[in-house]
């Protein structure tokens, strides 16, 4: 292996000295047993593997174009949107342009990487480690630089620009803080109160159908909302739309259960806040304000997707299991002289999660 | 007959317009409005009406027999309901549970149970059709109770793309927490589960909204309409019909499931690619002879 002679590398602080990397070198502590013997791949010593292996790395690359040409011509036969091909029930297209595009950057990287383990040039090579410490030279040399700039700049010697520079440079904080300002306003008593008002309705969300008791049967659940998000002005525009409803909505949002009045156990201070074991509670849950519905009408327990947190409507929504750490706030209902359901006041505690400012309530 | 109301409203208004200030006029009013009410709430409450089912005497008598026979060691020989020894039901009462929901538990399997458990699974039908309408009709007539939904409610011969979209909005709102979004079903406490939705029956979609079965809850149809329901059971079933787009569905669980597979095969087969990259490679044995 004479042509490998290259191989060989200088010996640090020797320059006139080489070191074969396969040899074992003794002197440190423990012997140096230096690396394996170098064995040559086929393709160094085989023409025909050489060849072989060159055909197949310029064929991946060629089928690799030749997906890269499939995404094109996919791209412009395949139907996409209101009646698009399908495939095995997949979208065609979506199927096609991943598959010839994830196709075309595979084969490239492969072919990449057996060009590289099988033709490109196979030698070992040993970097040795050196110290991390710049040498003694190159420090005085930079301390000097540092010094004479410090001189020549007078900073040390003119306070009064070096003091106005650093001013000028504390200020430059006020750009970066003050528009933080845009982040705010801050919420006030927006997190303590909800849109719902002694005598709103509690209409079905979706239709806004005002709910009368005789219409909910025991073991039913009604997504509700406050009759406010379905009212409309004189004009007919609806009085909360986009960002406001939704903003009203995250808070507002409440379930209605009907349980048998027996298996009802609410504290003294609730005993009218029902009609007929009907009782409404604040959908948003007390943990991180996940909307909750998944009501089991047998056991009576509601439970969040988010975090399992369950409570337990028929004793004021008692907490059961999980991480919430309040009962769900319970909305008083009553009826107004139509005899349809209607808050009776707004939620007497905040609804949602807690906050820095709910403090124990 | 809508024209001849009409005439009459308008006749009626036109009088009651010349002499609102009279003191009848407000009577009239509260009157007119009181019977409307009661009148259309009559005719639009058929959950809690007695439905024919149960005026068929031998119909239920044969459901009677079949009941004695199949149901009544769990739910008691006048369907009374059993109570275990610590409080807890055994079977519950049948009385007023109406003959949607015998409908639903008999003719999806549900009922009678294999065997107890935390819940009923749906399994091939033990009942005939007919053994199971005879069933509806004994229990049917031991007190009020949502009747066997009629077909034209469910058959979703009127609803048009508009119905559909007002239908996902029901089943975003009332019907995702539990079934998923795509009505893949999802896991409750306990072992409990809410069912896959999809080659669900129409019929059996509206009589389980109808009268709550096992955990889920009752969305009567005065809180959602029969219009409404139809719409919500016409967007499940659009569901079933759309191609899953974006490539596998992965059971339409969402990102846990495909999080899932993407950590598994994705970064495990990059981790295979990276392992072979180091690996050696192919030596020559002749090469150390040379």
């Amino acid at each position: 292996m004479s042509e490998r002679r290259d191989n060989e590398m200088a010996v640090p602080g020797n320059d006139d000295a080489t070191l074969d990397p396969h040899s074992a070198q003794s002197g440190d502590p423990i012997d140096n047993p230096g690396l394996p013997a170098h064995r040559p791949r086929p393709t160094d010593i085989d023409r025909a593997a050489e060849k072989r292996a060159e055909r197949q790395v310029a064929g991946m690359f060629g089928l690799a174009t030749l997906c890269a040409l499939l995404f094109g011509v996919a791209y412009f036969t395949l139907d996409i949107g209101e009646d698009p091909d399908t495939f095995l029930g997949l979208g065609a297209s979506n199927l096609a342009l991943g598959l010839a595009l994830g196709l075309a950057l595979l084969l490239i990287g492969v072919g990449a990487v057996q060009w590289a383990r099988k033709l490109m040039s196979d030698h070992e090579i040993v970097e040795m480690r050196h110290p991390v410490a710049s040498s003694e030279e190159d420090r005085t040399a930079t301390l000097a630089a540092l010094r004479q700039g410090t001189d020549d700049s007078g900073i040390a010697r003119r306070p009064l620009i070096r003091n106005s520079l650093l001013g000028a440079v504390a200020a430059l904080g006020i750009p970066a803080v003050l528009p933080l300002r845009d982040l705010g306003p801050l919420p006030g008593t927006a997190l303590e109160e909800t849109v719902w008002k002694p005598g709103m309705r509690v209409v079905n969300d979706v239709s806004g159908l005002a709910i009368k008791p005789a219409q909910v049967q025991v073991g039913q659940l009604v997504n509700a909302e406050p009759a406010v998000f379905f009212a409309r002005d004189e004009e007919g525009e609806p009085l909360l739309e986009g960002p406001a409803l939704q903003a009203a909505k995250v808070k507002a949002a409440v379930i209605l259960v009907k349980i048998e009045p027996e298996q009802i156990n609410a504290l003294p201070a609730r005993a009218d806040w029902g009609v007929e074991g009907i009782l409404c509670y604040s959908k948003i849950c007390t943990h991180v304000g996940c909307p909750i519905s998944l009501y089991e009408q047998q056991t009576r327990h509601v439970l969040c997707p988010c975090h399992q947190s369950t409570f337990d409507l028929a004793d004021n929504a008692k907490v059961l299991f999980g991480p919430a750490a309040r009962p769900l706030p319970q909305l008083p209902i009553g009826l107004d002289d139509q005899g349809y359901l209607v808050a009776t006041s707004g939620f007497q505690e905040p609804v949602g999660p807690s906050f820095w400012e709910r403090g124990d309530r | 007959m809508r024209k001849l109301s009409a005439r009459l409203s308008a006749r009626l208004s036109a009088r009651l317009s010349a002499g609102r200030r009279r003191r009848v006029a407000g009577l009239v009013v509260v009157a007119s409005a009181l019977l409307l009410t009661g009148g259309t709430y009559a005719v639009l409450s058929p959950a809690t009406a007695q439905d024919d089912l149960a005026a068929d005497a031998a119909l239920v008598d044969r459901g009677r027999e079949l009941f004695l026979v199949g149901c009544s060691s769990c739910h008691g020989k006048n369907a009374e309901g059993i109570m275990t020894s610590d409080g807890t039901q055994y079977g519950p009462s049948l009385v007023g549970v109406g003959a949607a929901a015998v409908d639903f538990q008999v003719g999806t399997g549900r009922m009678p149970l294999a065997q107890p458990g935390v819940q009923a699974p749906k399994k091939d039908a033990l009942y005939t059709p007919e053994e199971t309408r005879a069933l509806a009709a004994y229990v049917a007539s031991l007190g009020p109770g949502p009747a066997i939904p009629e077909e034209t409610k469910y058959d979703l011969e009127e609803v048009d793309e508009e119905g559909i979209v007002r239908g996902g909005q029901f089943f975003l709102t009332n019907c995702t927490a539990c079934h998923n979004f795509a009505g893949a079903g999802g896991a409750l406490p306990e072992g409990k589960y809410a069912p896959s939705l999809s080659g669900v029956a129409p019929k059996a979609m509206y009589e389980a909204m109808l009268t709550g079965p096992q955990q889920m809850p009752v969305f009567s149809d005065q809180v959602i309409t029969p219009e409404d329901k139809e719409n919500v059971i016409a967007y499940v079933k659009s569901l079933e019909e759309e191609p899953s787009y974006g490539g596998f569905a992965l059971g339409s669980y969402g990102p846990v499931a495909e999080g899932m597979f993407a950590w598994l095969l994705g970064i495990g087969a990059l981790v295979g690619f990276a392992v072979w990259i180091g690996a050696n490679s192919v030596r020559s044995k002749k090469g150390t002879k040379a």
